[in-house]
């Protein structure tokens, strides 16, 4: 419980509708998308503005009260889950979109606007932004700039810190700082560049300034069957060596299929087919079709049973909502499932596959494949039910096996969804204890006392102390002998 | 406080099969594999209405289908940490129109309010709003009726004008005052007891390959305020060959009092109705107002544990047809009286999101001549009537009344829409902007249209 001195001034500075304190209202806070951690909030803080969230950083950093920032909490990987009683700063008020700067292609919006809102707003003059997460119709700008969001279209367009520019930020002791630049690259260190991705560990986004594109003249949409993944993934590997950049090359396995069927996205998957493939491709009006016949082309040399271009764009829509649709829809054939997030080199998915099949059957647990698979980002879902004891730490280790495949064949733990704290053991396992403490340090630049959304991204082993100690012990040293 | 994984196991010890009960003490409580279905991906949110009004993930699809299943595991209390979660919940089913795992929230809500009423009835009180209305009158045809004559009376002989002199309404609460301004005039008697029981098909026009019958379920609200949409129902369905039946023993749907959480009312109607229009052997059971059709479809959710029961309420669950949806599929005969008028279509939840009927009433409009349809904005999201919402919580109804009515096209010299309680809603809207609009049902242009081509013949 927080002392009623500090939710009086906390009150005193977002309003009285603007704290939620009462211990029976915190419990639809304990988590984001990620469910199988939970942890109460001391309080939640729903700000407005900018000078309210420093304010509201700078009381809480003066009483000692750890926070963390929550946008739309679709994150999954628990970024935004109080595991150490913080109290939770949610954005989601902060909704709105505060300029649009069309010649020069910028937009500046509030952390808590919806990521497809952008689009839509700018549609109507032929713009979009191009981050695209599955989550699009809910998650958060500010929520993908701490988690680095990507998409399916981030193979071509690249991932949030590719677009975004500027974001004024409330650093962890409550000061305000302007980072990048709307228009230039930004001089000196790429703070900035440091910021995206940090999962709100360095401090708290309020304003945020990103590319807008314009949307590409034409696009075409191939739909693959294949009886076997190797066809498919070698159809993956073929498309990109035949000197095609597709905007996006997504990949579902069969369970992902009956499951998204089930759900109002039906395309009608046959139920004998290994993989199906997404394929996008667009630029200008006069080569797009060309480029996708070529992409049709390389199906039919991988033995594709059936491919064909979407007819229309409600054709085109329904097979995007079936990819976009397909982690929830799991929802339809298990209670619970984790999803994972492993990047691995694209020539590897046949083999990846093939062992991530062989742990599911020695787990006993389910896993549907549903990925980017141009760019390698596997998401495996695994499906568990938490209310069999023991199965949620059944799926959180088969999780880490197959993280740890990822890393072993020359991967990472993360394409897009963030370490938070599911995958806080598994950085040590893809970095050395120095890069570790390099990271560390960083962090401690800005957010010495660790009050900003601490325990994620960066573990704190025992042997990191150590290091620290005898990094501090060596200072001392060095500094009496100079 | 933290539940890490290795305590995760403490949190749900009962097997995966057995039902969870935790604070839901009493009989029919929210379904495990309903709430189970749940992922917790959060896509329901921008789509929630009191989400989007308050930012407050606890007045949220997914908080709430969070809390009712920890109150199920026994990590919760049924007490007002969940109740007003629970009752503020417009019961839209927004939710469900985009939930990729299929979670019927509003299933859920209705079973967790039913907690709550079974609760207060043991401690011997449910809100006086609650026991007036939904058991006193609308479970009564008989007083429903008698209420109607009063506020006829009420409107006609001007004791209406005097309460409005003397002042004597500001007794009522502001919301209230403001709903009896709008009341419609209730000029006609109720169609239930003005139609005939049975009226033929009519000769003009191409008749269904079999011969189709109808039985016109009227309502309560609908036959109370706009008994005349009842009977231009009648006049559109005999109009496409179909002969219309008017069970006398009909009652209530139960809607409100399921939404209310008064589970034990609402079958005591459903069986009456099912017995009712089981009984006149009509194919359709036709229905002109979404909030009823939609309950009248869920009748099944009512008697899950009881098969004889329950195969009956299928067997009329199974009959139960919107007017529009009827119409599209015995194939209505295109009218052919113009109406010049550029009109626009909103969304009742309880047709769209409920019964996943959205082209079929545009197909009608759309079919009359000389009538121009434009896109209403956003036209899925509730207009904060939402049965006895706007009754209950005021302040939010208000706050959706005036988002819809910022959407209405200013082209649009009419609303169009399928259910009885939104027409009131927005009707005072309407009139508190002095807008110059219509607000119409369906069946009223479409009734025009077919009634013009025979003054044009």
């Amino acid at each position: 419980m927080l002392s009623s001195s500090l939710i009086r001034e906390l009150t005193e500075i977002v309003g009285p509708g603007g704290v939620i304190h009462d211990s029976k209202q915190l419990a639809a806070y304990e988590c984001d998308a990620y469910v199988a951690q939970t942890g109460r909030p001391a309080a939640v803080v729903l700000p407005a503005d900018t000078d309210q969230v420093a304010q509201v950083v700078r009381c809480l950093a003066q009483a000692g009260v750890p926070f963390l920032p929550r946008g739309a909490g679709t994150g999954l990987s628990g970024g935004a889950t109080p595991m150490h009683h913080e109290v939770v700063i949610s954005l989601a008020r902060m909704d709105k979109l505060l300029h649009v700067d069309f010649a020069n292609q910028r937009a500046t919006v509030q952390p808590g606007f919806v990521n497809l809102e952008l689009t839509r707003q700018v549609a109507q003059q032929g713009f979009y932004y191009a981050p695209d997460p599955s989550s699009q119709s809910v998650c958060t700008i500010g929520g993908n700039v701490g988690e680095n969001a990507g998409g399916s279209h981030c193979l071509k367009y690249g991932v949030t810190t590719n677009h975004v520019v500027a974001a004024k930020v409330v650093l962890p002791d409550g000061e305000l700082v302007e980072l990048g630049d709307p228009y230039g690259d930004p001089l000196g260190l790429d703070v900035l560049g440091l910021l995206v991705g940090s999962e709100g560990t360095l401090g708290i986004a309020t304003e945020i300034t990103v590319r807008i594109l314009k949307r590409p003249q034409a696009v075409k949409t191939v739909m693959a069957w294949f009886e076997r993944v190797e066809d498919a993934s070698d159809t993956v590997s073929g498309i990109i060596a035949d000197g095609i950049i597709p905007a996006a090359c997504e990949m579902m396995d069969q369970l992902a299929m009956q499951a998204v069927d089930k759900s109002m996205y039906h395309v009608g998957y046959p139920p004998d087919i290994e993989a199906v493939l997404l394929i996008e491709v667009d630029g200008l009006a006069a080569g797009v079709d060309d480029l996708a016949e070529r992409v049709v082309e390389v199906c039919r040399r991988h033995r594709v049973r059936t491919v064909r271009v979407a007819k229309d764009e409600a054709e085109r829509s329904l097979w995007w909502s079936s990819r976009k649709m397909a982690f929830p829809a799991i929802g339809r054939i298990s209670p619970d499932y984790m999803v994972q997030d492993g990047v691995i080199p694209r020539t590897r998915l046949t083999e990846v596959l093939k062992t991530i099949a062989r742990y599911s059957q020695e787990a006993g647990l389910r896993v549907a494949n549903v990925f980017h698979a141009g760019d390698g980002n596997l998401h495996p879902l695994i499906c568990y039910d938490a209310r069999i004891p023991g199965q949620t730490e059944q799926a959180a280790e088969l999780g880490r096996r197959i993280l740890e495949l990822c890393v072993d064949v020359g991967g990472s733990i993360t394409g897009e969804h963030g370490v938070g704290v599911e995958k806080i053991r598994e950085m040590e396992y893809l970095f050395t204890d120095t890069e570790l403490h390099l990271q560390a340090r960083l962090r401690e630049a800005f957010n010495p006392r660790d009050l900003c959304n601490p325990g994620k991204l960066i573990p704190r082993p025992a042997r990191c102390v150590e290091v620290k100690q005898a990094a501090a012990a060596l200072a001392s040293h060095t500094s009496h002998t100079v | 406080m933290n539940r890490a994984l290795s305590q995760s196991a403490r949190k749900t010890p009962a097997p995966a099969d057995a039902p969870e009960t935790g604070a839901f003490l009493y009989p029919e409580p929210p379904d495990t594999d309903r709430y189970s279905a749940c992922v917790h991906c959060g896509f329901c949110l921008e789509v929630c209405p009191t989400y989007q009004e308050t930012s407050d993930e606890n007045l949220s699809p997914r908080g709430r289908v969070y809390l009712i299943k920890q109150a199920a595991q026994g990590l919760l209390e049924l007490d007002e940490g969940l109740e007003n979660p629970v009752f503020s919940c417009l019961d839209c089913r927004a939710c469900e129109s985009v939930c990729p795992s299929g979670v019927e929230v509003g299933a859920l809500i209705e079973k967790a309010r039913g907690q709550f009423h079974l609760k207060a009835e043991e401690e011997g009180g449910a809100s006086p709003l609650t026991r007036l209305f939904l058991r006193g009158v609308f479970a009564h045809p008989r007083r429903l009726r008698a209420l109607g004559k009063m506020l006829r009376l009420y409107q006609k002989s001007g004791l209406r004008a005097v309460a409005r002199s003397l002042r004597l309404l500001r007794v009522l609460p502001p919301h209230i005052r403001e709903m009896e301004a709008v009341l419609p005039q209730l000029s006609d008697p109720p169609a239930l007891l003005k139609l005939p029981e049975r009226i033929p098909a009519a000769g003009t026009g191409a008749q269904p390959a079999a011969p189709v019958t109808g039985a016109l379920f009227t309502g309560c609200v609908m036959d109370l305020f706009f008994s005349d949409i009842n009977q231009a129902t009648a006049r559109v369905l005999t109009r496409n060959g179909i002969t219309v039946v008017v069970p006398k023993t009909q009652v209530c749907c139960g809607a409100l009092h399921v939404h209310a959480g008064d589970r034990e009312q609402a079958r005591a109607l459903a069986r009456q109705n099912i017995d009712a229009f089981l009984a006149s052997g009509a194919d359709y059971v036709v229905v002109n107002a979404a909030g009823c059709g939609a309950a009248l479809k869920e009748y099944p959710e009512l008697f899950s544990g009881q098969p004889d029961l329950y195969a009956q309420a299928q067997a009329f669950a199974r009959r139960v047809r919107d007017i529009s949806e009827v119409l599209v599929e015995v194939g209505f005969q295109p009218p052919r009286g113009r109406i010049e008028r550029t009109v626009t279509y909103h969304d009742a939840c309880h047709l769209c999101h409920a019964q996943g009927i959205r082209s079929q009433p545009r197909q009608l409009l759309t079919s009359i001549p000389g009538l121009k349809l434009v896109p209403l904005p956003d036209s899925e999201r509730c207009c904060g009537s939402a049965g006895i919402y706007n009754l209950t919580h005021p302040d939010m109804a208000n706050r959706l009344l005036e988002r819809k009515l910022d959407d209405i096209p200013e082209a649009a010299d009419a609303v169009v829409m399928g259910n009885p309680g939104c027409m009131l809603q927005i009707r005072l809207g309407v009139q508190r902007r002095q807008a110059g609009v219509d607000v119409l049902h369906t069946v009223q242009l479409l009734d025009e249209s077919y009634r013009k081509e025979v003054i044009e013949c």
